[in-house]
């Protein structure tokens, strides 16, 4: 997969974020490094959420917006039970080099946790996270948004 | 600022609450604008290169001084606006300009309830509902996916939560005495009190301070409370924050 990132042109990221849950993995995969340029580029790219499964009946999963954090994109998937929060998981986030990899395995999972906990202890926001939990956040938002929570 | 604010108001009419928040997402850009000392161009870059007075700069950068200057004061030193010897106002300004914004969405008529949460940092004003209280909750640095603890605003109108910590960050708060990372026993430390603005400053000077002295002086500062996590997971509180746990 890593062969792949050299060579593709910025294209195949836009058309890659505008599909489903595969080319969200193909764009975690195409995603830059190192480049900042490439990194705005792709801020640009027309990222939509996405979305399976027919709207208020049974298990529905929807794909969050690209958030750009100052450390790399993230973007999450919820899946969604009779109007419920059930799961959520992180589908890209930094984790270019060993401190993003540290970083972000104790943090999302912590902060999948916090989201699930938050809707079942009615808080309303939580305090002490940054970067990484900011897009994370940003892309839950919108997940939620387009599933019309 | 280089963060994300997010906003949650409850009440008053849409469209006027619409506007509000061009308004205040509008404010945290031009605070953006004068304050980050990652632009070149920004009125502080000018003010800390001598370009430009602070008589000339906006009215915002005098009054954040001012403010800035105070936290300083109150806090012995601890909080500090200089980095490596130069003018540096960011630790005062995140805080400052999300309660700027909470102020703000609140004048809306109608509006019975703001949250608004900068990079983990919330300032809260009136309740979402009538019979219900904002309720923040505090990420527990030590215990991936649990909470520290639940604050509440029952029985206040406004409240703000700040933590400071290395949890995801890293080590990004320095002792202003030395300019290298603060050296602390501390993982994180929640500080609760109406004003976000101060609040903010209070949990990066009590985390540089370390528990035993952060920890009495939170307690002698009026109608502020703290919550600290050691890194050998002891939680130290003051003697008010029960009154403000839900």
């Amino acid at each position: 997969m890593h062969a792949l990132k050299k060579n593709r042109p910025l294209r195949r990221i836009v058309l890659a974020s505008a599909a489903t849950v595969s080319g969200m993995v193909l764009l975690l995969s195409l995603k830059p490094h190192t480049s900042p340029t490439v990194a705005t580029a792709s801020t640009k790219s027309p990222v939509s959420s996405s979305s399976s499964g027919a709207p208020g009946t049974g298990t529905r999963t929807v794909t969050g917006d690209t958030v750009q954090t100052r450390w790399g994109p993230v973007r999450v998937r919820v899946t969604i039970k009779s109007g419920r929060l059930t799961d959520l998981t992180a589908v890209s986030y930094p984790q270019d080099n060993p401190r993003d990899q540290e970083i972000n395995g104790y943090a999302l999972p912590q902060l999948r946790r916090e989201a699930l906990a938050a809707q079942s202890a009615q808080i309303d926001t939580v305090s002490g996270a940054t970067y990484t939990s900011d897009g994370y956040r940003r892309s839950l938002q919108s997940a939620l948004d387009s599933a019309g929570l | 600022m280089g963060t994300v604010f997010s906003f949650d108001v409850r009440g008053g009419e849409p469209r006027a609450v619409r506007e509000a928040l061009q308004d205040a997402v509008a404010g945290l850009h031009r605070a953006d604008a004068l304050f980050s000392t990652y632009r070149e161009d920004s009125e502080v870059s000018r003010l800390a290169r001598g370009e430009l007075p602070v008589a000339r700069c906006a009215p915002e950068v005098a009054e954040v001084l001012e403010l800035a200057a105070e936290a300083e004061r109150v806090s012995e030193g601890w909080f500090s606006t200089r980095y490596r010897g130069s003018l540096d106002p960011t630790g005062i300004v995140k805080g400052w300009s999300a309660e700027r914004a909470a102020r703000l969405l609140a004048a809306v008529d109608g509006v019975c309830g703001v949250s608004v949460n900068g990079g983990g940092d919330v300032q809260l004003l009136g309740a979402p509902e009538p019979q219900r209280p904002w309720r923040v909750g505090v990420a527990d640095p030590l215990r991936p996916g649990g909470l520290a603890a639940v604050i509440s605003t029952a029985g206040v109108d406004e409240l703000s939560v700040a933590t400071s910590g290395t949890a995801e960050r890293g080590a990004h708060i320095v002792d202003p005495r030395t300019g290298r990372p603060a050296v602390t026993d501390l993982v994180a430390v929640t500080v609760v009190g109406p004003r976000l603005t101060w609040v903010d400053c209070w949990a990066t000077a009590a985390f540089a301070m370390g528990s035993r002295a952060g920890l009495a002086w939170l307690e002698s500062l009026p109608d502020v409370e703290g919550l600290l996590i050691t890194a050998g997971d002891e939680v130290r509180c003051t003697g008010g924050l029960a009154a403000r746990l839900g």
